[in-house]
């Protein structure tokens, strides 16, 4: 065999000298994820007193500690639903061609650009009890007391889907339009009438596109820590495991401890995306072009 | 199966698409008879497509109406119009079966549970697919795809079975096959089809009757026949296979002829529209109407350049003495550089006024 015909048979397989454009990449994942999610598994598994799961064991027997999961998935879940629903209508009837369609996908994006304190700071202002939102509702009447929408759960809620809201919209406009309009066209001529061509053409085509959406709204709204500060009440309803994981670390110095909440917070979301991607593979995944064209 | 909701006859009345001040199509008027096969002919850009989309409802009209006997259709949208159409990517719903492809329209419809298995299984079997009924669109051939696409047309029983270029994305031989299948369908279940192509071979073989049409603009409406033989303007002499097609000037009308010089050709033909004495026209004639001459000094003495085998003939490009290119199609094994002498049947020589009738011969 001369070495030219195996570097054939080699670039056949892809393996030639492009590989190495891989390279940075890789780098990159390697010092900036692998090392440091192998690094806190090995701190996790060393705290100071007891066995190698002893970190792992006061998290789940606290239940101070432990309920931070279901704090987080309390507010994370309903956030993410929201900005996936609310984009499919919205992005359902952008998905033409239209005059003023940049102006308008703008302003549903500019809030990717704000910070989460910028946000928090503008909530804090418009809904706080002094705010305009509460101080037009008292001046028209509406309510006897100012309503309480921040520094509580619905303050965080809020910030989660402002800020949320934009990378769900890109994403499933991108994947509505990927679906053939000619197959909606299809559908009209044969008697279907817009709910019908919804439901049964554009949604079972979308919704895998849904479901990744949904995994990445979730994985942003889980790590929520700035805005459950600043706009929520994070000693209580919105302590949530982002803050049991830096408190254990950076107040009580117990790096095992926060490192194991930090480890039990990636379980959860691996849980979750884990459950919504078993789901999508029960759906259509396959081409979303009506035939050769 | 029958044609569902009887009619009998739709009718076009000025039917006109804008985008963005550029005309798609302008004033088509036309009438179609039940169960009659038209054709709307004519290269792309010519508004074909855009006037099967204006009937089957995909796009508003910018002026006009579409009546189907008495009942004013272009103010319904496309799902109340009751029509079938064949896309040309055929828009298969990728996600369903076969068989439930063609089910939609029919559950679209209301119609009973058992009667829209019993129809399906009809409508399957008529394209002969009984074996794939359970795959995805995904998981068939293109001819197969196009005979969902057809199925799912037809088996709703529709007023009007629209076709867009259903046969352009196929091989030159499924296409064959696909065009008389498609003509046995029209004829089997009398169906009345509006079907777009701009192929003239397809068009001439499957219908009943033609609307050629170019710039948005009618230019003829005729059978095969009439359009085959005597277009009614240069362009689409050109476009129906004329491909000789010469810059004379009109010399003396002689009888039901007229004679013309142009190219060192003298020339008799039959004039289409009114080619005047002395003014500028285009003489039009196939190549397989010019023949080599059977004795010398009968015809024009020309060189062959350039011979293109092409089964049981050849078609040559030849050149006379003056330099004017014609191209024939002769039996004859031809050799470039071989001098021959050539006859154009002045029966088959059309000759149109030259004049700027880029508004159709009747606006």
């Amino acid at each position: 065999m001369t070495p030219v015909a195996l570097r054939h048979r080699l670039a056949e397989r892809g393996i030639d000298a492009r590989l190495l454009l891989l390279g940075p990449a890789a780098l990159f994942v390697a010092a900036l994820f692998i090392y440091p999610f192998c690094y806190g598994i090995a701190v996790s598994l060393q705290p100071a007193e007891g066995g190698p799961f002893a970190a792992y064991q006061s998290f789940f027997a606290d239940a101070y500690q432990r309920d931070t999961i279901a704090t987080t998935l309390w507010i994370a879940l309903p956030a993410a639903l929201l900005n996936v629903l609310a984009s499919v209508p919205i992005a359902y009837r952008m998905r033409g061609r239209f005059r003023g369609k940049r102006v308008l996908t703008t302003v549903l994006v500019v809030p990717i650009t704000l910070g989460t304190v910028l946000t928090a700071e503008g909530l804090l202002n418009f809904l706080g009890p002094t705010g305009w939102f509460n101080r037009v509702l008292l001046g028209l009447g509406l309510v006897d007391a100012p309503v309480s929408l921040t520094h509580n759960y619905w303050g965080v809620f809020l910030s989660l889907v402002i800020t949320g809201f934009p990378f769900a919209f890109l994403l499933v406009l991108s994947y509505l339009s990927g679906i053939d309009p000619s197959l909606e066209k299809a559908g009209a001529v044969l008697g279907a009438g817009w709910a019908q061509r919804f439901f049964r053409i554009t949604l079972p085509l979308l919704a895998p596109g849904l479901a990744t959406t949904f995994c990445l709204t979730f994985v942003l709204a889980f790590s929520v820590f700035p805005s459950a500060i600043l706009v929520g009440d994070p000693s209580g309803t919105t302590r949530v495991i982002s803050i049991a994981a830096y408190e254990a670390a950076y107040v009580r110095y117990d790096y095992a401890g926060g490192a194991a909440a930090a480890i039990v917070m990636g379980l959860v979301e691996l849980v979750v995306i884990g459950l919504v991607l078993g789901l999508r593979g029960l759906l259509y995944t396959g081409s979303t072009s009506g035939g050769k064209g | 199966m029958t044609t569902g909701s009887r009619f009998d006859r739709l009718r076009l009345d000025g039917v006109s698409r804008r985008f963005g001040g550029a005309d798609a199509l302008a004033g088509l008027d036309l009438t179609i008879e039940r169960g009659e096969f038209i054709t709307l002919l004519g290269p792309s850009g010519c508004g074909k497509s855009t006037a099967l989309n204006c009937l089957a409802g995909l796009l508003p009209l910018t002026r006009g109406s579409i009546w189907r006997d008495e009942t004013r259709l272009d103010t319904l949208p496309p799902e109340q119009r009751g029509f079938g159409m064949v896309f040309q990517n055929y828009a298969l719903f990728p996600h369903m079966s076969v068989r439930k492809n063609i089910a939609f329209g029919l559950q679209m419809r209301k119609v009973a549970r058992a009667e829209v298995r019993r129809r399906t299984d009809e409508a399957i079997r008529l394209v002969h697919l009984e074996s794939h009924a359970d795959k995805l669109p995904g998981q068939l051939s293109g001819g197969q795809q196009q005979r969902v696409a057809i199925a799912r047309a037809v088996v709703v029983e529709p007023s009007l079975v629209l076709m867009d270029e259903p046969l352009s994305n196929l091989d030159a031989k499924l296409r064959l096959e696909m065009r008389t299948e498609i003509r046995r369908l029209h004829q089997s279940l009398g169906l009345t089809t509006v079907y777009v192509t701009h192929d003239q071979e397809e068009a001439l073989s499957m219908s009943d009757r033609l609307v050629v049409l170019r710039a948005g603009r009618v230019q003829q409406i005729g059978t095969p026949e009439q359009v085959h033989t005597r277009p009614a303007n240069r362009h689409i002499a050109d476009f129906m296979g004329f491909r000789n097609l010469l810059p004379v000037r009109v010399g003396e009308m002689a009888g039901a002829g007229v004679i013309v010089d142009g190219g060192g050709l003298h020339l008799t033909g039959s004039p289409v529209g009114e080619p005047r004495p002395g003014e500028p026209a285009v003489a039009a004639i196939r190549p397989e109407d010019i023949r080599i001459a059977a004795h010398p000094g009968e015809g024009v003495e020309v060189t062959v350049e350039v011979v293109e085998y092409q089964g049981r003939e050849v078609s040559a490009e030849v050149r006379t003495g003056d330099g004017t290119l014609l191209h024939l199609r002769t039996a004859r094994r031809l050799a470039p550089k071989d001098r021959i002498e050539v006859v154009l049947d002045p029966g088959r020589l059309l000759v149109f006024p030259a004049g700027p009738d880029e508004q159709g011969s009747e606006p």
